[in-house]
């Protein structure tokens, strides 16, 4: 018996729903509908009154989220694509993410964002908008990789007193998969090594993380111990994991599905630079998606972004360094 | 904090005992405490003694105490920048009002956010951020959790002006109240002017009034200079949204006697606005109401202002008395999980500033 990464998302709102009476879903298609990628199946049924379907309106969406926030709530906000994020960015940066600094009142919300990439999805249904908001002081930021972490981050979400900006991947939805749901988990905030290694580090999140144990799986043919760090949460940002696997290795290469400039991979390889020189026996690389918008072509697309075989090619590089 | 439930408790049992005078002396006092310490203000912005804008009230303090009044506790209110008899009105301190606009580490921001950012969302006064239109979505947020949790009875207020009609936070967000039937009063204050773009160039619907019937809501008209016909009208619509009976939106004519802000000498607003009704000052028409009612003399309305001009230069003593926000014992922290924060390494050393 196994669990989809979907499943553990709608399993962790079921449980939330049930052991919390502040927990309530707001968002477009919900409630009976389940969602338009069914992660909330069945849960206005479960739960009546507290799943509920919202107006096609993000701004006023998050803005009520906040306001029950403030009200002693704690809301799961689901998006119904992380692009559709962005008409209630204003709402998430400067609303939730200043309220606690501006007036002592927390402002715990949970927004999930079905992020990144599949096949035809376009430039308006694939974006990974991770960096767009771990750029604003005041949100926490997860980016699960492993149906494990989807679950149990997810209800550390909830749980968090602070704006969460929950990154769950589209294409992990249905092809990762795991044993069971995980009864204890590491904290959010710790790095976790994937995979060990003595040769190269590669530090991945979310969809990539699956992508990189397999190009490292593929290396290990070669000769080659790739070391793969998953960082789970991309704000905070596990700088000790990460250096202390650079240090095993010597070799650094970040991996996101995102845009190249700033960004993720970029922190990672800044903070490498500045507070791991001296472990460094190459160049830190990074590898990203093209910097144009997303194709629909899955022939464009695949080209477009990290594969299993562009990252492998990446680490062999790095390995001659 | 406990100052402010106290001035909340007595509002909520006057307001249900209180005379159409009493109401009206209450409102008057609101508007002129709120003028003086707007002039204030002003003054001390023009001397540098305040960082940042200053945003003046005049014009708009009778809609905007009606509003305050119409409240009670376990009401939720957002108010706009021009707002400062209406939030003393809810119960706001003088004291957090001229230590938010003198950057006090000891007021409701500590010197984190400045002039009319301020508020006490533990206590239904909402922070009003810079984005207009965004408390609207707040405020429904607070009134769909109180419904969550069986609360009955309360309302929410949200002040906007005619620039914000144009954004799409008010769109959605009333538009929201009205799906959800929320108990929220929106109160536009249609001071004919958005920072200094007419409302010729900001909407071209006959009458903002009009929009509620777009939105399905209850809509209300009233003279903004008027303090009696905003007692009345506000108080009405605040009434219906208690009783249950959905969103209503108020909208009140009026001109703003000043520019934007103390930066701004308003120039470009036309004179003949000035001339017309509209120009009228609230606050002169309300002092002329209390004589006219024979409610107060001129010599008991110059003893109020006497009174409440003391009562502000005491609070002003004490603020300007307490200290500056110091960098050094800052914690720098913007999130209420400590242990989720970030470490970086490479801030500005402070012994460098």
């Amino acid at each position: 018996m196994s669990v989809t990464y979907l499943e553990a998302i709608r399993a962790a709102q079921a449980r939330a729903l049930a052991e919390d009476e502040r927990v309530f879903i707001y968002g477009q298609d919900v409630g009976a509908f389940g969602g338009a990628f069914k992660a909330t199946k069945n849960l206005a049924a479960e739960f009546p009154g507290r799943v509920l379907d919202a107006p096609i309106s993000e701004d006023a969406i998050i803005g009520a989220a906040i306001g029950a926030a403030i009200e002693g709530m704690r809301p799961i906000i689901e998006m119904q694509f992380a692009d559709f994020s962005l008409p209630g960015l204003t709402q998430i940066v400067n609303q939730a993410a200043t309220l606690f600094w501006r007036s002592q009142m927390p402002c715990p919300i949970t927004i999930r964002l079905p992020s990144g990439g599949t096949a035809g999805g376009g430039p308006f249904h694939s974006q990974s908008l991770e960096a767009v908001y771990a750029h604003f002081p005041g949100l926490i930021v997860m980016t699960p990789g492993t149906a494990e972490d989807a679950y149990s981050m997810l209800l550390e979400a909830v749980a968090i007193d602070d704006p969460v900006i929950f990154c769950e991947h589209k294409y992990l939805y249905y092809h990762c998969k795991a044993e069971a749901l995980p009864s204890e988990a590491m904290p959010v905030g710790k790095a976790r090594i994937a995979r060990a290694g003595r040769d190269l580090t590669l530090v991945a999140y979310s969809a990539m993380v699956q992508d990189s144990l397999e190009a490292a799986q593929d290396l290990a043919g070669e000769g080659a111990e790739i070391e793969v760090v998953d960082l789970r949460s991309i704000k905070p940002l596990d700088t000790d994991t990460v250096v202390a696997s650079v240090a095993r290795t010597g070799r650094l290469l970040c991996v996101g599905e995102a845009w190249p400039w700033g960004g993720v991979t970029a922190e990672v390889v800044a903070r490498v630079a500045a507070e791991g020189f001296g472990l460094l026996d190459a160049p830190p690389q990074r590898l990203n998606s093209r910097d144009t918008p997303i194709p629909y072509h899955p022939g464009l697309w695949t080209a477009h972004r990290p594969t299993v075989r562009s990252i492998a090619a990446a680490a062999r590089n790095l390995l001659r360094m | 904090m406990g100052r402010m439930l106290q001035t909340l408790e007595s509002q909520d049992e006057l307001a249900a005992a209180m005379s159409p005078r009493d109401l009206f002396l209450q409102g008057f006092r609101h508007m002129l405490l709120a003028r003086l310490m707007d002039d204030k203000m002003a003054s001390l912005y023009r001397g540098g003694k305040i960082q940042g804008g200053v945003f003046l009230g005049r014009g708009q303090e009778a809609l905007s105490a009606a509003t305050g009044l119409a409240l009670r506790k376990g009401d939720v209110f957002a108010p706009l920048i021009r707002d400062g008899a209406g939030r003393l009105a809810f119960g706001e301190p003088l004291l957090d009002a001229v230590r938010t606009y003198l950057g006090s580490p000891l007021g409701p921001m500590r010197a984190r956010d400045g002039n009319v950012h301020r508020g006490n969302p533990r206590h239904g006064l909402l922070p009003m951020i810079s984005h207009l239109g965004t408390m609207i979505s707040v405020v429904n947020g607070v009134l769909m959790a109180k419904r969550f949790k069986k609360l009955s009875g309360h309302v929410g207020a949200a002040s906007i002006g005619d620039g914000a009609t144009s954004t799409g936070s008010f769109h959605e967000g009333l538009n929201q109240a009205a799906v959800e039937k929320l108990p929220l009063v929106l109160v536009v204050a249609n001071n004919q002017y958005a920072y200094s773009t007419p409302n010729a160039r900001q909407f071209a619907c006959a009458n903002l009034i009009d929009k509620s019937a777009g939105y399905g809501v209850d809509g209300h008209e009233v003279d903004g200079t008027d303090l009696q016909a905003c007692l009345q009208t506000v108080g009405q619509a605040v009434a219906r949204a208690r009783q249950g009976l959905g969103p209503q939106l108020v909208v009140a004519r009026l001109l703003r006697l000043c520019g934007h802000g103390e930066h701004d000498d308003g120039s470009y607003i036309d004179p003949a606005l000035k001339a017309s009704p509209l120009g009228r000052d609230c606050l002169q028409v309300a002092e002329e109401v209390l004589w006219r009612q024979g409610w107060a003399d001129e010599k008991a309305t110059r003893r109020l202002r006497q009174e409440l001009a003391q009562l502000l230069e005491e609070t002003l003593a004490v603020v300007q008395r307490e200290p500056a926000p110091d960098p050094y014992r800052e914690d720098w922290r913007p999130l209420a999980e400590r242990h989720l924060m970030e470490r970086f390494e490479n801030y500005p050393a402070l012994e460098a500033m």
